[in-house]
């Protein structure tokens, strides 16, 4: 009876776990794109309103958050749901990293045009950008290792430990979203909610 | 002294290009328009403001809007402000004035002369356009109601309509939405009280029927659809010095040199175009020759 009330989870993501592995791994890259092309299309369509360049620039930015919170999601999706994605984990991985990277040339090109004294003092003196340029650096590192040559390299444990820099870069990335918003905003903090609610569930072994 | 600029959206901007799309003053013909607007106007003693090359669009000024009071994207108060009613409309007076009351609105315009102004707007968020106005000086309205000596400070307060304006629903901010001039701010003849733009009524997005510019101080100060101005002796509270102190000061006056916790002021983006170019903020937004003697005395970074 029990089963009819509560059904085993592994039970509902079994047919979904065996056609997404049938999904390659590329194709997630391509889908994983997308986004990207989307606003490239809006971009050339005159679609992103009188300041393209600052809706480039959020866009981005959020989308490199979700993606970020996606691969987050991974290890409690096996965990708690059985849903198996971790074949596609390093594919979301390098997308979030390139909607950030992405994020932060907009910014420095097109937003703030190469004015370096500025970049600097923006650094230095105003909390999100010095927390979104943290949580930047803490992901380089990952992007760079995220092939199997460095996992060789590093070593299977030393390379799970570095990429645990996701657990402090992904947080500060929410926060520097709610930063960037004026007042309280209530989007920025169900993503930053949402991001703890991920982390708090790895403590559960 | 009466306030007559001579400068004209019509000086700078083709009818029949503003309705389209934004125009870019330049070649012979754009030329000429500017040496008018430089030239002439500075002869008078009158406005001119260094960098105003281009007028904005009317796509530009009616889709890209802070009104929080119809929601916090910014194309949200295009999308959703028509919901508005600003017919009728009345304007409370009341404080230190002699003769307080209910202004109707038809009642103040009949009262006051109507005139273009091409202002800058510099918003707190360091991006700026170039706006064609109509409207009347601040003062007009308030010689009217009387100031009694005793009155330091000017306090404006929007509408509060939550069934019209949806964004009022959520506390991002403690409605209603309140600003504040000292007095002599309020009396400077660059202080208007818009009542339209390119020469139509003002679109509701952009603060109908009648809103506040002050051109020398960050956009946040020119507050929206007024129903509500008070005479005081005390300095009133406004709404984003009261949401974040460290943040607004109460007289945000445009300033390169104070950095806002957020966002740098050293340089702003000029919306319009396909992307928008990055140009130096000018102390007061270049309108120091008329307001720089208001704060002689004041150090701006700390009163900023």
């Amino acid at each position: 009876m029990q089963q009819v009330f509560a059904p085993n989870m592994q039970q509902i993501f079994m047919p979904l776990n065996s056609a997404t592995r049938r999904l390659p791994v590329w194709a997630v890259y391509l889908l994983g794109v997308l986004p990207f092309v989307w606003l490239v299309v809006q971009l050339f369509t005159g679609q992103l309103g009188v300041d393209p360049v600052k809706a480039i620039e959020h866009a981005l930015g959020l989308y490199g958050l979700y993606f970020l919170v996606g691969g987050l999601a991974i290890t409690p999706a096996r965990k708690f749901l059985g849903l198996n994605l971790i074949k596609y984990r390093r594919a979301i991985g390098v997308l979030s990293f390139f909607y950030v990277a992405t994020h932060l040339a907009v910014w420095l090109v097109l937003d703030i045009q190469l004015r370096w004294g500025e970049i600097w003092d923006d650094i230095l003196k105003r909390p999100y950008i010095t927390i979104g340029m943290l949580s930047f650096l803490a992901l380089l590192p990952l992007a760079l290792t995220s092939n199997n040559a460095s996992v060789r390299k590093l070593g299977s444990q030393a390379w799970r430990n570095l990429h645990k820099l996701t657990y402090v870069a992904v947080p500060l990335g929410a926060v520097h979203y709610i930063m960037i918003v004026k007042g309280w905003q209530i989007e920025p903090l169900l993503w930053l909610g949402a991001i703890l609610v991920l982390l708090f569930l790895r403590r559960f072994r | 002294m009466r306030f007559k600029p001579d400068l004209k959206w019509s000086d700078v901007t083709p009818k029949a290009d503003f309705l389209n799309r934004r125009q870019l003053i330049k070649g012979a013909a754009g030329a000429l328009a500017l040496g008018g607007i430089g030239g002439a106007a500075h002869a008078k003693g009158q406005y001119a403001v260094e960098g105003i090359d281009e007028v904005n669009s009317l796509e530009d000024i009616t889709s890209y809007n802070n009104f929080y009071e119809f929601g916090t994207g910014k194309g949200d108060p295009a999308q959703y402000a028509h919901a508005l009613t600003t017919d009728p409309w009345t304007v409370k007076i009341d404080g230190l004035v002699d003769n307080p009351g209910d202004y109707d609105l038809a009642d103040i315009l009949a009262n006051v002369d109507i005139e273009e102004r091409i202002y800058r707007f510099r918003c707190v968020e360091a991006w700026s356009m170039v706006i064609p106005w109509n409207g009347f000086e601040l003062r007009q309205l308030l010689e009217r109601a009387g100031v009694q000596s005793s009155a330091k400070y000017v306090a404006f307060e929007t509408l509060v309509r939550p069934e019209e304006m949806h964004g009022q629903r959520s506390p991002i901010l403690d409605w209603p939405y309140r600003e504040g001039l000292r007095l002599d701010e309020a009396m400077n003849p660059l202080t208007l009280m818009a009542t339209g733009l390119y020469g139509e009524d003002l679109p509701n997005q952009n603060g109908a029927p009648l809103r506040l510019v002050v051109p020398w101080k960050y956009g946040f100060k020119s507050i929206k659809s007024i129903v509500r101005i008070t005479l005081t002796d005390t300095q009133p509270e406004t709404s984003w010095n009261m949401q974040n102190p460290r943040e607004y000061g109460f007289y945000s006056n445009v300033n390169p040199e104070v950095s806002h916790p957020r966002w740098s002021q050293a340089s702003e983006r000029k919306i319009g175009g396909f992307f928008a170019s990055r140009q130096d903020t000018l102390m007061f937004n270049g309108y120091g020759e008329y307001v720089a003697d208001m704060y002689a005395d004041m150090d701006l970074s700390a009163e900023f």
